[in-house]
């Protein structure tokens, strides 16, 4: 066993054919369109010593970013994996007049543009738009502020979380619960001590999912950041600014961090759903 | 009955953030496109430029299509019928893509294949152009769309286990035939499912085709970039036109989405 | 059976790498099609896109990309008709020109990353600078054209809501507190830098040359700014449209446009000092090279100079570069404003970038806390 160490190598006795093709295709595919470019990054940076480098991804305006950018999206999430919940619960267990066209309204955000959905929000919660004129008689305004980059995130985070915790909640059999509630328990207590700890592995999944998207995201929320330094300006934006300036090496080296921010979540998040995989499977 | 107000509290506030999160701005296009009657809409959307930025848009969604869908199969057979080791690593990394911000997207492709970048002398000694040209629209969205099929085929091919297609091995089948006879059915609504979310992810895509479009008109200005372009044109109108355009596809989609998913349940059960 | 395994991934690896490999040279063949047909549609003279490479046959057209900043889309709009209608005349050639416009900074990014404009026309002689540095433009091409390379020129001015209700006269009126000021990101927007820049010299000139104080001023300025909007397009989009803000800084045509766009809801403001801002063009020389497209290219550019042009270029509110045009449109245009310029006040653009706007420079400084 021990030459069999390399990986992408396959392990066990398998009559299945197809492992070198599809595998081939796949790492190629992988490669090319994947791999290869994130790795020409690292081209870019070859002549930047790890001091340069340090110097701009550890810079204090830098650094803001990162904390407006971690914080809205870290908020967003949390409201999102909520009414994630809220809305998969909904879904999957009430019988109510619209409960298709409702499920079917959940993945907007991905359908939707989001250069349009960026537009769209920034003019709705604008202190001349319908919701925002609404906030801005309570002096609270919502467009370039850390609250319209939070509203933009929740806006593309949602469908992460419920098509997450759906499933799960689908295969969760309502008997279980209804036992629960037979043998005395509260339905406080039922969905707290019951169902929720089943839904939270998928929601963490849909919470990291939903974060490491916000993160990242740009169309709908450029429009809505105000782009004001230590205020809000976010991580996208600030490389958006070296890359203005020329500056290729800063704007890869902040780029970078990203990269190696998104693969450890979704390393995470691959752990989490192996372990979801097999409670599924297991039960 | 207690329960039963909680039921319908539950679903009004599930309702009430739909409406207000998801269907407030969708609706505030619709608004805006028709603010100044039908002809200026007509206008916007018959528009040259618009037209032109549709067939692209449409090209780009097409070829994106058929390479993710290919790699989607693949990866999902490879994933979820074999024991391998790195099969962690493998996921996350088909898997980053989706957690990418678009300008690194967009600017991986620049880096490789912009002036500035190593591929540049081979390109020019070809005459071939990628970014600033179609090539590169197409690539940065099937870069931003890569894991879409995949995703939603491999838990739907893990739960389904492999036994069936190890019976069919054991007498002898030969890979084609087993997909196309025992997986594929299996698979069908989930792989449209699939392609479905990618088709729409791909029309949308804004950060990663802006940074390698070059914003020539006519020439490399998808759906979203006119939008854009509409935006600070002061042509709100026309903009949200354009735009409305864009969100009655992607409703569409939506409710292709719903059957497929309707389908798909009924299936499994 | 291990090595069977090796030898067929090394097969399919093979196999989709050709596919892959094949992708971008098929649409690639795409996009030559897709300008050819551009060619057909635009021009209404069938010719396929590869004729503009024949120099030599006097081809019927020929296609040229004008690579530009935000506020000229409306300009050059116009402008493209006149100069093909101008060029029909001269050389009987029909001329396709394709528009890129986005911020400054940005636009000339792409030239240097490879988007092939024959010509520029951006907002700072800097940005175009840059293209030179990048060994895209020749040097010394500030004095190829009149007038250093540009040939229309336009200011920083105020743009209020209507009535001026916070009564803003000056540059002093918007750095008290209260008033909400819009204006785009220096580091990433051409207009914003000479918007800086104006006010700078407007505190250079109450303080009497005292860095800090004119320092002290910057962030007064700069800590009442609510939208920083990475172009000028967008500030006035935000100001304008969504209604941020009491006063935005813009660039004197993009003011004019505005009220033209909403009229009698903004009033311009302009102050006592204020900074000759000149948007510089220039011909790509490696492009046109490599295009065959260099005379109507260069034409295209010493046509913006011509009294048709400058009179366009007055219509659609830049400052035409000839004085005797310029006084045509003495009514639009405010001609007793003191203007300070780049080279003489800020000793060019090299040193104002280095000085203000690079990493760690007064910019980033007025915002450290």
């Amino acid at each position: 066993m021990s030459g069999l160490k390399a990986p992408f190598r396959r392990r066990g006795n398998n009559v299945i054919p197809g492992f070198g093709l599809s595998m081939g295709v796949t790492l190629t595919m992988l490669s090319l369109i994947v791999l290869i470019p994130l790795a020409s990054v690292l081209l870019v940076l070859r002549d930047y010593s790890f001091a340069e480098f340090w110097r701009v991804v550890a810079d204090k305006q830098t650094l803001a970013t990162y904390r407006i950018s971690l914080s809205c999206a870290g908020i967003a999430a949390c409201v999102n994996v909520v009414f994630g919940v809220l809305l998969a619960w909904v879904i999957t267990r009430y019988k109510f007049p619209g409960r298709r066209i409702l499920d079917g309204l959940i993945e907007l955000p991905f359908a939707l543009p989001t250069a349009v959905a960026g537009i769209a929000l920034t003019t709705l919660y604008s202190d001349k738009g319908w919701i925002g004129s609404l906030f801005d008689k309570i002096g609270v305004k919502i467009s370039y502020t850390t609250k319209g980059i939070t509203i933009a995130m929740i806006f593309i985070g949602i469908p992460f979380v419920v098509r997450s915790i759906q499933p799960v909640l689908e295969k969760l059999d309502p008997q279980y619960e209804e036992a629960a509630a037979v043998l005395g328990a509260g339905r406080a207590e039922t969905f707290f001590r019951v169902v929720l700890p089943e839904l939270l592995p998928a929601a963490l999944t849909g919470f990291a999912l939903a974060f490491a998207r916000s993160v990242g995201e740009y169309g709908s929320v450029v429009f809505i950041a105000g782009n004001i330094p230590y205020k809000t300006q976010i991580t996208p934006l600030i490389i958006m600014n070296k890359l203005e300036q020329f500056n290729y090496p800063a704007a890869t080296s902040i780029a970078l961090v990203m990269i190696v921010f998104s693969f450890l979540v979704l390393f995470g998040i691959n752990l989490l759903q192996s372990k979801i995989n097999k409670i599924a499977r297991g039960s | 009955m207690r329960s039963k107000t909680l039921q319908i509290f539950l679903i009004l506030l599930g309702v009430l953030f739909v409406a207000l999160m998801l269907l407030l701005p969708l609706a505030t296009v619709l608004a805006y496109a028709l603010r100044q009657g039908w002809r200026i809409f007509a206008a916007a959307i018959t528009d040259n430029y618009a037209v032109k930025a549709l067939n692209l848009t449409l090209l780009a969604a097409g070829i994106t299509l058929v390479v993710n869908t290919t790699f989607g199969i693949f990866a999902a057979w490879a994933i979820t019928k074999f024991r391998f080791r790195g099969k962690q690593a493998l996921t996350t990394l088909i898997d980053i893509p989706f957690s990418i911000s678009p300008i690194i997207a967009g600017l991986v492709f620049i880096l490789i294949f912009g002036r500035i970048g190593w591929a540049y002398p081979l390109l020019e000694a070809w005459k071939v152009k990628i970014v600033f040209a179609v090539p590169g629209i197409v690539l940065a969205t099937i870069f931003v769309t890569f894991p879409f099929v995949s995703r939603a085929l491999i838990p739907l091919m893990q739960s389904q286990g492999s036994d069936e297609e190890e019976a069919a091995a054991l007498m002898g089948a030969k890979g084609l035939e087993i997909f196309r006879k025992i997986t594929f059915p299996h698979i069908k609504w989930g792989l449209l499912y699939g392609v479905i979310l990618c088709t729409a992810r791909a029309l949308g895509e804004f950060g990663a085709v802006s940074v390698v479009s070059g914003h020539l008109r006519g020439k490399t200005n998808t759906l979203p970039l006119h939008v854009e372009i509409l935006f600070s044109e002061f042509r709100l109108t026309a903009a949200f036109a354009v735009a409305s355009v864009l969100v009655v596809i992607a409703v569409i989609i939506l409710i292709l989405r719903n059957i497929v998913e309707y389908r798909l349940k009924k299936e499994e059960e | 059976m291990k090595k069977s395994i090796l030898s067929k991934t090394t097969a399919a690896a093979l196999g989709a790498f050709l596919l892959i490999a094949a992708l971008p040279g098929c649409s690639g063949g795409g996009a030559v099609n897709t300008s050819g047909n551009t060619a057909s549609a635009d021009a209404s003279n069938p010719t396929p896109a590869g004729a503009a490479k024949e120099p030599a046959a006097a081809p019927k057209s020929v296609s040229i990309t004008n690579v530009s900043y935000d506020p000229t889309r409306e300009l050059y709009e116009r402008y493209n008709k006149l100069f093909q209608e101008y060029w029909l005349k001269e050389k009987g050639q029909e001329v396709e020109i394709t528009q890129s416009h986005g911020g400054s900074g940005k636009q000339a990014r792409s030239v240097i990353e490879g988007n092939e404009a024959d010509v520029v026309t951006l907002a700072l002689e800097g940005d175009v600078d840059e293209i030179r540095k990048a060994g895209l433009i020749d040097e010394g091409w500030v004095k190829r054209l009149d007038k250093e390379s540009a040939p229309y020129t336009s200011t920083i001015v105020f743009l209020v809501r209507k009535g001026n209700p916070k009564n803003i006269k000056d540059w002093d009126d918007i750095v008290k507190s209260g008033i909400e000021v819009i204006t785009p990101d220096p580091k990433s927007s051409g207009g914003a830098r000479w918007n800086f820049l104006a006010a700078w010299a407007f505190s250079n000139q109450q303080n009497g040359g005292d860095e800090e104080k004119n320092k002290e001023f910057m962030k007064a300025l700069y800590s009442n700014v609510t939208v920083l909007d990475s172009g000028a397009r967008g500030s006035t989009t935000t100001f304008v449209e969504n209604g941020q803000g009491d006063v935005l800084l813009a660039w004197e045509n993009e003011a004019f446009l505005s009220q033209k766009e909403h009229p009698g809801d903004f009033e311009i403001v302009t102050p006592s000092l204020s900074i000759l801002a000149q948007p510089s063009v220039a011909v790509v020389d490696a492009n046109v090279k490599k295009h065959g497209t260099e005379e109507v290219a260069t034409a295209y550019l010493q046509y913006l100079y011509s009294d048709e042009a400058q009179r366009l270029e007055g219509q659609n509110d830049y400052r035409p570069s000839n004085p005797d045009i310029l006084k045509e449109f003495g009514d639009t245009f405010d001609l007793n404003i003191k203007l300070v310029n780049i080279d003489d006040d800020f000793g060019g653009w090299e040193a104002a970038t280095e000085k203000f706007f690079a990493d760690g420079a007064i910019f980033d400084q007025i915002y450290k806390r």
